[in-house]
């Protein structure tokens, strides 16, 4: 259904959805954060986790050497614990990702379209998706265009999307919301579907670069989004809850609310993603901590 | 006329003292605190292993920026807690007479000695490292030179029967060395000890440098003890002989320094007891070689 929208169908059909109830909205989030998981099933929660994260370092000081030991990372973080579900770099580092995870089942994500901001010409976004796919990427985080969602100009996010989507080719497609720059929960249900209309194989919350990134009421929007996308047109489009998940509660907050929203078929990284640098530690010690009895300490984890 | 009525007074609720904040336990337990003579104190929170957690969690966010911190500072900000101690000192006398049936002057006598205590620890901050390290002779063209550094994170059992000078050994030698402390008060008396964290929050001491817990010393002290990130245990306060010998196994497990039940309490030895030594090898280069001036 999504790809034979025009732009203007898209719009109007986004325009008309209906206003979020922000107050249910956060108390159903605060009750579903209050739930807690306990022994063997927080140890099956805390890896299924680590198996959804994508391992994420977008510094202007990368270098190859810090992506090739994030892959190393990615691929076996501690022990027996399960592999990651991607690394996520820039576009610039994806050879280099590539070539460190070879024959391992971790995929590599990249940003691009100008990341983060995505204020640059069009050509310029779509070449930058164009060359990540080039180098290897398995999966495109592109940044939609805010200052034209705000502005009301959907039909021209709508296009930019799909033109993007072309240009990714068979690369899994991101879009990247930024919620924290749309302002109501409102936008965040209108960019959404928007998103999914154009042919969104996930949709994501944040960059991590602004002052708000992932909130449990915002993915839990989202989430009631894709579920009603799928009872709408039969589509499955995944959620990326990404910056400010910082430890193992937070993730199992997550976790739960993936369960109660969305149910099993959301329960893996192929639906299901976390973009997180410093949550691996967090779950790593708290997996620690179940095997061995005691708590665990910075020490006994990589330093990144 | 009718008869005056007698005034309710306000009565203090004692919390933890946990990364700079008073917080109740997680656990929303208290327990009644009594007089030797049975009256009725006050309800202090009963930490759990969740506050232990933590509280390690707070002290080891802190040790970095503490030990970073200049030892002219550490001092000024030690000296500053004997200050504030030294213009409540009247109350601490107080809650100590009624905690431990001393009489008021003696009481008096111990919240003096224990601000010169913290006195001592501030002057020490800024000489200890002259005395521990300096500079070692070598057979070469190097300069050789050892400096002690903080250990990180110490766990204390606070002694039960001294529940203010015993809680100042406690914590006031090793963050004079640039560690942070978590520090289980007196089981039965930690009543001054909470105040103290009062003393603490009010003299420029970063949040989470000093946590102070009350709670069941064999609840909580087996969490420390084997918590991974827990570089040192101070069990002088552990009573039971077999407790402290688990907890002293336990803390072996991940290779913490630990200070045994029962031992002297020098100023100097409690100082090298939180502290580590890092050597370092300089190659003295052409200016030795040439004879040079230093």
């Amino acid at each position: 259904m999504g790809s034979i929208l025009s732009g203007a169908e898209a719009a109007s059909l986004v325009r008309a959805l209906p206003g979020v109830d922000a107050v249910g909205l956060e108390a159903r989030a605060a009750g579903l954060s209050t739930r807690s998981v306990k022994t063997t099933s927080k140890a099956q929660v805390i890896d299924l986790a680590i198996s959804m994260i994508d391992l994420t370092t977008l510094e202007g000081a990368d270098t190859p050497g810090k992506v090739r030991s994030l892959a190393a990372k990615a691929m076996r973080p501690d022990g027996d614990a399960p592999a990651t579900a991607a690394v996520c770099v820039y576009p610039s580092m994806v050879a280099a990702a590539k070539d460190a995870l070879q024959g391992s089942e971790v995929k590599v994500a990249s940003v691009a379209t100008g990341f983060p901001a995505g204020q640059v010409p069009l050509d310029v976004r779509l070449a930058d998706t164009e060359s990540a796919v080039r180098a290897g990427a398995d999966e495109i985080d592109m940044v939609i265009n805010r200052g034209a969602f705000l502005a009301g100009d959907l039909e021209r996010v709508y296009q930019e999307i799909r033109a993007v989507k072309a240009a990714a080719g068979d690369a899994r497609l991101k879009v990247i919301l930024e919620t924290g720059e749309l302002a109501t929960y409102d936008a965040v249900r209108r960019a959404s579907w928007l998103a999914m209309y154009a042919g969104a194989d996930f949709i994501k919350t944040s960059t991590g670069k602004v002052g708000v990134n992932a909130t449990l009421p915002v993915t839990l929007l989202m989430m009631q989004a894709v579920r009603d996308y799928r009872a709408a047109t039969g589509v499955q489009v995944g959620v990326k809850p990404a910056g400010g998940i910082r430890n193992t509660k937070d993730a199992v907050k997550y976790l739960v609310t993936v369960n109660e929203v969305l149910g099993d078929d959301w329960l893996s990284n192929e639906w299901f993603r976390f973009g997180a640098s410093s949550l691996l530690n967090d779950l790593l010690m708290q997996r620690q901590k179940l095997k061995t009895g005691h708590y665990s300490g910075p020490d006994y984890v990589t330093v990144d | 006329m009718s008869e005056h009525a007698e005034r309710l007074r306000v009565k203090k609720t004692y919390k933890l003292y946990l990364g700079g904040k008073f917080p109740r336990s997680e656990s929303g337990r208290s327990y009644p605190v009594s007089s030797p003579d049975g009256a009725e104190l006050a309800n202090a929170a009963l930490a759990s292993r969740k506050d232990a957690r933590d509280a390690v969690a707070a002290a080891r966010k802190a040790q970095r920026p503490w030990a970073g911190q200049t030892a002219y500072l550490r001092g000024q900000i030690l000296y500053r807690a004997a200050e504030m101690l030294e213009g409540r000192a009247g109350q601490f006398a107080e809650e100590l007479a009624d905690a431990t049936g001393a009489d008021a002057h003696d009481a008096l006598g111990t919240v003096e000695a224990a601000i010169d205590r913290l006195v001592h620890y501030a002057g020490w901050t800024d000489k200890y490292a002259s005395v521990l390290g300096g500079a070692n002779p070598v057979a070469g063209p190097y300069f050789n030179h050892t400096t002690p550094e903080a250990l990180g994170v110490v766990a204390a059992v606070a002694p039960h029967d001294d529940p203010l000078l015993g809680l100042v050994d406690a914590f006031a030698p090793a963050i004079a060395a640039g560690n942070t402390v978590v520090v289980l008060a007196s089981e039965a008396k930690p009543l001054p000890a909470l105040s103290l964290g009062e003393v603490l929050a009010t003299s420029d001491l970063p949040g989470g440098v000093v946590n102070l817990l009350s709670g069941k010393t064999a609840e909580v002290a087996p969490h420390l003890a084997s918590h991974a990130d827990v570089n040192g245990l101070d069990l002088t306060g552990v009573a039971d002989t077999a407790l402290a010998a688990d907890l002293e196994a336990a803390a072996a497990q991940t290779l913490k320094v630990v200070r045994r039940p029962g031992r002297g309490a020098d100023a100097l030895d409690l100082l090298r007891q939180w502290t580590e030594y890092k050597t370092v090898w300089h190659p003295a280069g052409m200016a030795a070689g040439a004879g040079g001036a230093y």
